[in-house]
């Protein structure tokens, strides 16, 4: 166990929890920010990710020991009230049917849409290609994707 | 909420369409509406009750409407992402008469006590919701009214409502809220009239997903979410091959981990229970363990010839029969027949299974994301040798569910670990757990022979190997039965130590496939267009005087038509390859057309258009959504879709090595829905089933290559 600090949605948190601890548990687990989803533990479906210093990052495999002082931003944290471009858009399009994925996918397109604001459908799609919804609302996430770059 | 100030009724019916209701004046005030969803709308279901003896614990959902005028419906089915926590509230608030703005939403199921026959699986909520779901709406609406009436001393007839305002004929106006307390005190109605469709603001207007806020917020929703004071994290470790059991185990090194509290073996399985989920899982991976097997473990070679086997042998059950089929092959200018060939599917919720139980010699309490929590705390009874009234089992929103949240298997590990470590535990597998201890789909091959003469199909049977279970219910029953004159439908299967379930639109999702696959090939022997083979087809099964046969030659033709048109089937631009499929399931007629164009010498599929008849569309947004995640997901498996064993051992564990589509494979889906007046019926397996079939069908015309086994992307890049 060793202690760590971790500066998460503006706010410094202090935790003790082992090294190798993936940042995905010790979020859900340990400061319940359970926004944040499990859904491979190996960096293949998204449902875990969130910014690094403003970078969509897979938070399963990262671990707790590996941030350092990187700012660390959770879809509780994304925007003050729920109203980012794209939470809004996901809003406006009725994205969701289970919801599991969807943080995920929130975060993968917001980090996206920092880099490229606007991207054509063949981007959109390369950009969400990490993030897997098994509802399969792909046809909402590309038009609410696609919205929100329009909003931003 | 306190429910002893409940109004007694005083007479005694015989079961009608109204006591399945009961209303009662709440202590803080409001009126609180207690009605029985599922007991109430059974069609054929007489029984006398006496309604004096019923109490609120008789009914399974409610409806609370305050002082304020503001609704509160109490959702009673699990929502695994289909969307019934949004559309069933909706039929209420249609009749009710309230604005959707209004109403607020809750799940229920806290309490089964109060709940009772919860289930979401085969489509089924809002088909038969709908009377029950209207009628309570309705009749909460005329006490409303019958309120104000006396309050005004007017007729009740003369009064009008809208948007939770009654206005009477002077041009006076009173809100739900001022009367609710009077009402309480009324006697419920005994017959109240519905809307007419054409009348409806609600219902046919697109309503977002009432949880969507709180699940792009990152609120705790899902089972996984779930957390108590104090409560220990379950990893388990299972046999690693179907058919195997547990010699011996080491779990010195596993109580080394930081933050193990607890190595226990229950049954053929180990548990690891830590103070978090990484403690847990890391626990489990330091558990050392020997196996052992009394027999020859399984492996999908063996399947394959098995199932082979039984569609070359007589160990059938017939599950339909028409006219003499052996004549017709006898008689027949050409006889035609192929085999069919699907895999194993995982389920693969996003949100892998998990499940919350703290087993105490008082009480047993169980939380967790479960599509069948009556019949899943019976098991737990009957498992700890308890009462049901012990037990006392929360639904939280499930990551979603796709037939595997069916099985509480999850949840009687977590009660049986609960109670051995005499602990609060929540069981939770991994995503490696989750795809290797699965209640798969099972693997099916289908054999179809159709007899041809004077240019038409004069017979076809159709013969199902399968692993574990057969198609079921009205099954045998769909097209194309009825619409051939010698035809029949046998069955077989395989017991194996795989466990097999249901998966998404079970059966129907490969034998769709199969059939329309196959009819694509009846089509181009008799050179005839696929979609107009077809609708002369159904012509034979309109006016059917045969009670099995459920599905509606007519509805089918009207589908077939508007996708054909929206399509513009037949007249696709150059380089754009159509495929046609259609299919009724879960008593919603579907069809479609996919469209293929090359690129790189590869088939890809850029569009599916569909249509659909499912009644009244109450909620247009999820009805959509449901068409559209229900087309992708059958392409998906369709296309990648594999999962085999060696020895008992699932080859695939975690999304490394099993393929789900992704948002770059996916066509576009155009949804249309053919406008009538009839009840709704469901929608959260039916897109589904066609949605192969009429990509194979695409392929076939874009590549020259016919697929008949799943799934596609073997066969698409050999």
């Amino acid at each position: 166990m060793a202690i760590f600090q971790l500066k998460i949605n503006k706010k410094v948190h202090k935790v003790d929890v082992d090294e190798d601890t993936p940042l995905l548990w010790v979020l859900r687990d340990t400061l319940d920010l359970v926004g944040t989803k499990y859904g491979c533990g190996i960096g293949q479906c998204g449902a875990c990710t969130i910014h690094i210093n403003g970078v969509a990052t897979r938070s399963c495999l990262l671990p707790v020991s590996a941030i350092h002082k990187s700012e660390i931003t959770t879809i509780e944290g994304l925007s003050e009230k729920n109203n980012h471009p794209v939470q809004e858009a996901w809003k406006e399009i009725d994205v969701p049917q289970c919801g599991y994925c969807q943080a995920g996918q929130v975060m993968t397109a917001s980090s996206f849409l920092k880099e490229n604001s606007n991207p054509t459908t063949e981007e959109i799609r390369e950009a969400m290609h990490g993030n897997i919804c098994r509802c399969a609302s792909y046809n909402r996430i590309e038009k609410a994707v696609a919205l929100a770059a329009k909003k931003s | 909420m306190k429910l002893d100030k409940m109004k007694s009724q005083k007479n005694t019916l015989a079961f009608s369409r109204r006591n399945f209701l009961k209303t009662s004046a709440l202590a803080g005030g409001g009126m609180l509406i207690g009605f029985n969803l599922i007991g109430a709308c059974k069609p054929e279901a007489v029984m006398p009750i006496d309604i004096a003896s019923l109490n609120f614990n008789d009914f399974n959902a409610f409806i609370k409407i305050a002082d304020n005028g503001i609704v509160t419906i109490f959702s009673p089915n699990p929502e695994i992402g289909q969307g019934v926590k949004t559309s069933m509230p909706m039929i209420i608030a249609e009749e009710l008469d309230v604005a959707w703005k209004h109403v607020h939403v809750v799940q229920g199921g806290l309490d089964t006590k109060n709940y009772k026959r919860q289930v979401a699986g085969g489509s089924q909520s809002i088909r038969s919701g709908w009377d029950a779901l209207r009628t309570t709406g309705a009749t909460a609406k005329k006490m409303l009214i019958n309120a104000a009436a006396k309050k005004w001393n007017v007729d009740p007839a003369t009064c009008s409502v809208s948007e939770g305002i009654i206005t009477n004929q002077k041009g006076d106006t009173l809100g739900f809220g001022d009367v609710v307390k009077v009402a309480a005190t009324l006697e419920v109605p005994e017959n109240v009239t519905l809307k007419e469709p054409e009348d409806y603001k609600i219902i046919g207007q697109g309503k977002g997903n009432v949880d969507t806020h709180n699940i792009i917020s990152g609120k705790p929703l899902f089972g996984l979410d779930y957390k108590l004071e104090g409560m220990l994290y379950a990893s388990v470790l299972r046999p690693p091959a179907f058919g195997q059991k547990l010699e011996s185990f080491d779990g010195t090194k596993a109580k080394t981990v930081n933050g193990v509290v607890e190595v226990l073996k229950f049954g053929d399985k180990i548990a690891v229970l830590a103070n978090n989920t990484w403690a847990a899982m890391k626990g489990k991976k330091a558990v050392s363990a020997k196996w052992e097997s009394d027999k020859k473990l399984e492996s999908t070679e063996d399947h394959d010839k098995i199932l082979i086997a039984l569609l070359d042998g007589d160990k059938f059950k017939t599950k339909r029969e028409d006219g003499a089929i052996d004549e017709a092959f006898a008689t027949a200018d050409k006889i035609i027949e192929r085999t069919y060939e699907s895999p194993f599917l995982p389920h693969n919720c996003m949100e892998p299974m998990n499940f919350y139980a703290d087993v105490t010699p008082e009480k047993i309490h169980l939380v967790g994301p479960i599509q069948t929590p009556e019949w899943t705390m019976g098991r737990v009874a009957t498992l700890l040798k308890r009462e049901k009234e012990e037990i006392h089992l929360e639904m939280t929103r499930m990551g979603g569910g796709f037939g595997r949240r069916l099985y509480g298997d999850f949840a009687l590990e977590a009660a049986e670990i609960s109670s051995l470590s005499k602990k609060p535990v929540k069981v939770v597998f991994s995503r490696e757990d989750d795809m290797t201890a699965g209640t798969y789909r099972p693997a099916i091959k289908y054999r179809i022979k159709a007899s041809i003469k004077g240019g038409e199909i004069t017979g076809y049977y159709l013969k199902e190997a399968a692993i574990n279970s057969n198609m079921y219910g009205a099954i045998p029953n769909f097209f194309p039965a009825g619409t051939i004159e010698n035809f029949k439908v046998d069955a077989a299967n395989y017991k194996s130590d795989i466990t097999t379930g249901a998966w998404r639109a079970p059966y129907t999702n490969f034998l769709a496939f199969a059939e329309q696959s196959f009819f694509d090939e009846l089509a181009s022997e008799l050179n005839i267009d696929a979609v107009q083979l077809r609708l002369d087809l159904l012509q034979k099964v309109k006016g059917t005087k045969d009670k099995k046969i459920k599905y509606s030659g007519q509805r089918m033709e009207d589908t077939i038509k508007l996708v054909a048109k929206k399509s513009n089937w037949g007249k696709a631009q150059p380089g754009v390859y159509q495929g046609f499929s259609a299919y009724y399931s879960h008593n919603t007629h579907v069809a479609e057309v996919a469209e293929v164009v090359m690129k790189d010498g590869v088939p890809v599929v850029t569009k599916v258009t569909v249509a659909v008849d499912c009644g009244i569309v109450v909620n247009p947004s999820g009805a959509r959504n449901q068409v559209e995640g229900g087309v992708i997901d059958g392409i998906g498996h369709a296309m990648y879709g594999d999962f085999s064993f060696e020895n008992g051992v699932p080859q695939a564990t975690n999304f490394d090595t099993y393929r789900l589509i992704r948002i770059q494979e996916t066509p576009s889906v155009d949804v249309h829905f053919v406008e009538n007046k009839l009840s709704p019926t469901g929608l959260g397996e039916p897109g589904l089933p066609p949605a192969g079939g009429a990509v194979a069908n695409a392929i076939k015309k874009a590549t020259g290559k016919r697929l008949m086994k799943q799934p596609f992307i073997k066969d698409l890049i050999s």
